[in-house]
C-alpha cells in the first residue's frame, strides 16, 4: 500500500511539472503580455520592466529559471501585485480551502443521506420526492442559488452573514450554493449504488440472518453502495475549484478564485501558472485520498493491488 | 445490381428491421413516463418561447435593445412582465433573446462533443487492446482534471470573443461521458452476428464501425447526448458569468444571471426571470434525460 502511495505521489509530481511546462509555453505563445497596453510607455520604462521580470531573456532561460524555482516551491513574484505567489497562496488559500472543504463535506453527507433514504424506500413517494429534490439541486446553477440565498436567508431572515468571512457561519451559504449541484449528483449515485448492493448475495445473507432492514441498509449495503460516491469526489473536486471562482465573487470571499480569474485577464503569468499548479496539486492529492478510501471500503480493490 | 451490391444492401437493411420495433417499444415506454413527457413539453415550450417570442415582441415595437424611457429597474408590470433592467430594457425580451444564444451554444457544443465522443469511444472499443487502454486512460485523466479551469485559461490566452471558439472549447471538454458510454455499447455489439456478417462481406473496418455498429448504439448515444446538454448549458452560463463566454452586445442566460446577481438585493426580478427560465430548462432536460435512459438503455431497466 505504502509503495503504491509513494508511486502515485511521484507520478503526481511529474503531472505537476508537465502542467507548469504546458502553461508556461502556452501563455508565452499567445499574443499580448502582462504589460501590453494601448498606451505606449517610454522605452526606458519598458526596458526596466523587462529587466525586472527577465522578460527579455531567451525563452529557455526564463523557463529553466522558473522551473528551478518551482521545484524549490518558489512560485515567483506576481507581475501585477507586490506579493509573491507563495504569499498569495499562504494568505488567501485558507479561505478557498475552507470553502471547498465545507462544500464537499455538505455535498457528500447531505447527498449520501438523501440517496440512501431514497434507496431504502425505493419506488415509494418518499423516494420520488427525494429524487426530485436531488434533480432540483442539480438544475439550479450555483450563481442563481447563491444570490437567492443571500436575499432570503440572510437579508430577509438574518440567519447568516450575506458576504465576507467572519466566523464559521459565513461559510454556510457559500458552501450550500457551491455544494448543492454535487449533493444532487451524489444523491443519485448513492441511491443507485445502494440499490445495486441490496440485490447482492451478501445483502440477502444479512437479511436471512434476521437482521433488520435498517441494519442491512445502513451497515451492509451502505459500505459498498457509497463506492460510486467516493470515486465521484475526484471529479467533483475539479468542478468545485472552478465553481469557487463564481461563489467567491458573489459572497466576496477573499480566496484564490478571484486572484486566479484576475490573473487570467491581466496576464499575470507567475500567478496564473502558480495557481494552476496549486490546483492540480490539490486534485492529485484528492484523487489519491479517493483511491485510498476506495481501497478501505472495498476489500476486492485491496487484493488486486 | 450485382450480387455483392444486393448483399450489401441486405446487410444494411437487416439490422434496421428489429431495431425499428425497438424504437417503437422505447417510444411507448417514454410516453408512459408522465414526468418525462411533461418535461419534454416544458422544454419544447421554452424553445418555442425563445424562438417565437422576439418576433412577436417586435410587432409591439420592442426588441432586446429598446429602452423604456419611463425608467430603468422597474418591477414587473403588465407592460414588462419580468420588469426592466437598469437601462430600461424589457427583461422578458432579453430572456428570450438570451435563451436563443444559450440554446444555440448548448446544441452546437453538444454536437461537437457528440462527434468527438462517439468517434473516440467507438474507435477505442473497436480497436481494443492497447489502443483502447491508452485512449480510455486519456479520458480518465481528463475526467479528473480541472478542464473548466483550462478552458478559462485558453479563452483568455486566445483573447478572442468568437462564438465558434466557445462552441469548440465547450464541446472539446464535454465529450468524456459520451465517449465512455459509446465505448461500452460498442464493446457489447462488436461480436454480434450482424457485425460478423458485414465483415464476412468484406466491409472495411470504418464501414463496419460507423455504418453498422454505431447506428445500433444510437439509443445509448442519444441518452448520453441528452444527459450532457444540461451540463453544457451550465458551463456556458458559468463562462459567461465570469466574463469569458458570450460577449456583449450578445447576451445569454449566463450574462443575464450575472447582471442580476449583482443587484439581487435591490432589483431581484433582474435575476429571477433568467434564473427561473434557465433552471426550468436544465431541470426539464435532466428529467428528459432520465426518461430517455429508462426507455432506451436496456441495461438500466427500472429495478
Amino acid at each position: 500500500m505504502l509503495r503504491v502511495i509513494v508511486g502515485r505521489l511521484l507520478g503526481g509530481v511529474v503531472v505537476l511539472l508537465a502542467v507548469a511546462t504546458i502553461a508556461f509555453f502556452l501563455l508565452r505563445a499567445a499574443p499580448g503580455g502582462p504589460f501590453a497596453s494601448e498606451r505606449r510607455m517610454p522605452v526606458a520604462v519598458q526596458r526596466n520592466i523587462e529587466e525586472r521580470y527577465h522578460l527579455n531573456d531567451p525563452l529557455w532561460k526564463q523557463y529553466t529559471s522558473y522551473m528551478g524555482g518551482l521545484v524549490q516551491l518558489d512560485f515567483g513574484q506576481s507581475m501585477k501585485r507586490s506579493r509573491t505567489v507563495g504569499e498569495l497562496i499562504r494568505d488567501q488559500g485558507p479561505y478557498s480551502l475552507w470553502l471547498g472543504l465545507s462544500a464537499i463535506l455538505f455535498a457528500a453527507l447531505f447527498g449520501t443521506l438523501l440517496g440512501v433514504v431514497a434507496a431504502a424506500r425505493r419506488n415509494t413517494w418518499a423516494d420520488h420526492g427525494l429524487m426530485a429534490i436531488a434533480l432540483l439541486g442539480i438544475s439550479i446553477p450555483s450563481f442563481v442559488l447563491g444570490p437567492t440565498l443571500i436575499r432570503y436567508l440572510s437579508l430577509r431572515f438574518g440567519w447568516f452573514p450575506p458576504a465576507r468571512i467572519a466566523g464559521w457561519s459565513s461559510y454556510v451559504l457559500p458552501a450550500l450554493s457551491l455544494g448543492m449541484i454535487y449533493a444532487g449528483t451524489i444523491a443519485r449515485l448513492a441511491r443507485a449504488g445502494v440499490i445495486e448492493t441490496l440485490g447482492q448475495d451478501y445483502a440477502r445473507t444479512a437479511r436471512a440472518k434476521g437482521l433488520s432492514e435498517r441494519v442491512v441498509v445502513w451497515k451492509h449495503a451502505l459500505r459498498l453502495g457509497v463506492v460510486p460516491v467516493v470515486t465521484y469526489l475526484g471529479p467533483a473536486t475539479a468542478g468545485l475549484i472552478a465553481g469557487s471562482f463564481v461563489i467567491e465573487t458573489i459572497f466576496q470571499i477573499p480566496g484564490l478564485g478571484f486572484y486566479f480569474v484576475d490573473s487570467v485577464t491581466s496576464r499575470d503569468y507567475p500567478v496564473l501558472t502558480g495557481l494552476l499548479v496549486f490546483y492540480v496539486a490539490i486534485l492529485v492529492v484528492m484523487n489519491l485520498v479517493v483511491d485510498i478510501v476506495h481501497a478501505l471500503l472495498d476489500p476486492r480493490v485491496r487484493e488486486t493491488r | 445490381m450485382t450480387a455483392a451490391a444486393i448483399a450489401r444492401a441486405g446487410a444494411r437493411v437487416a439490422p434496421a428491421a428489429p431495431s425499428r420495433s425497438a424504437w417503437g417499444e422505447a417510444w411507448r415506454r417514454l410516453r408512459k413516463n408522465r414526468m418525462a413527457v411533461a418535461c419534454t413539453g416544458l422544454f419544447a415550450a421554452i424553445v418555442v418561447f425563445c424562438l417565437l417570442g422576439p418576433p412577436i415582441a417586435a410587432l409591439f415595437g420592442v426588441d432586446a435593445t429598446t429602452l423604456d424611457i419611463t425608467g430603468g429597474s422597474q418591477p414587473p408590470t403588465w407592460g414588462h412582465p419580468l420588469g426592466t433592467d437598469t437601462l430600461g430594457r424589457d427583461m422578458l425580451v432579453r430572456v428570450m433573446v438570451g435563451g436563443r444564444i444559450a440554446l444555440m451554444v448548448a446544441f452546437v457544443a453538444t454536437l461537437v462533443a457528440l462527434v468527438v465522443g462517439v468517434t473516440w469511444g467507438a474507435v477505442a472499443a473497436y480497436a481494443g487492446g492497447r489502443i483502447d487502454y491508452l485512449m480510455m486512460r486519456v479520458v480518465d485523466t481528463m475526467y479528473g482534471f480541472p478542464t473548466t479551469v483550462f478552458v478559462i485559461v485558453v479563452m483568455a490566452v486566445l483573447g478572442t470573443k468568437s462564438m465558434a471558439v466557445l462552441f469548440g472549447l465547450i464541446g472539446l471538454i464535454s465529450w468524456l461521458g459520451i465517449a465512455r458510454q459509446t465505448r461500452a455499447q460498442v464493446l457489447s455489439l462488436r461480436h454480434r452476428e450482424f457485425v460478423e456478417a458485414a465483415r464476412a462481406l468484406g466491409a472495411s473496418p470504418r464501414r463496419i464501425l460507423f455504418g453498422h455498429i454505431v447506428p445500433n448504439a444510437l439509443g445509448v448515444i442519444i441518452v448520453a447526448a441528452t444527459a450532457s446538454l444540461p451540463s453544457v448549458m451550465l458551463l456556458e452560463a458559468f463562462l459567461s458569468f465570469i466574463g469569458l463566454g458570450v460577449q456583449a452586445p450578445l447576451a445569454s442566460w449566463g450574462t443575464l444571471v450575472a447582471e442580476g446577481s449583482s443587484q439581487v438585493i435591490v432589483h431581484p426580478w433582474v435575476l429571477i426571470g433568467p434564473g427561473v427560465v434557465m433552471g426550468l430548462s436544465i431541470f426539464s432536460l435532466n428529467f428528459l434525460g432520465d426518461g430517455l435512459r429508462d426507455a432506451l438503455d436496456p441495461r438500466t431497466r427500472k429495478d
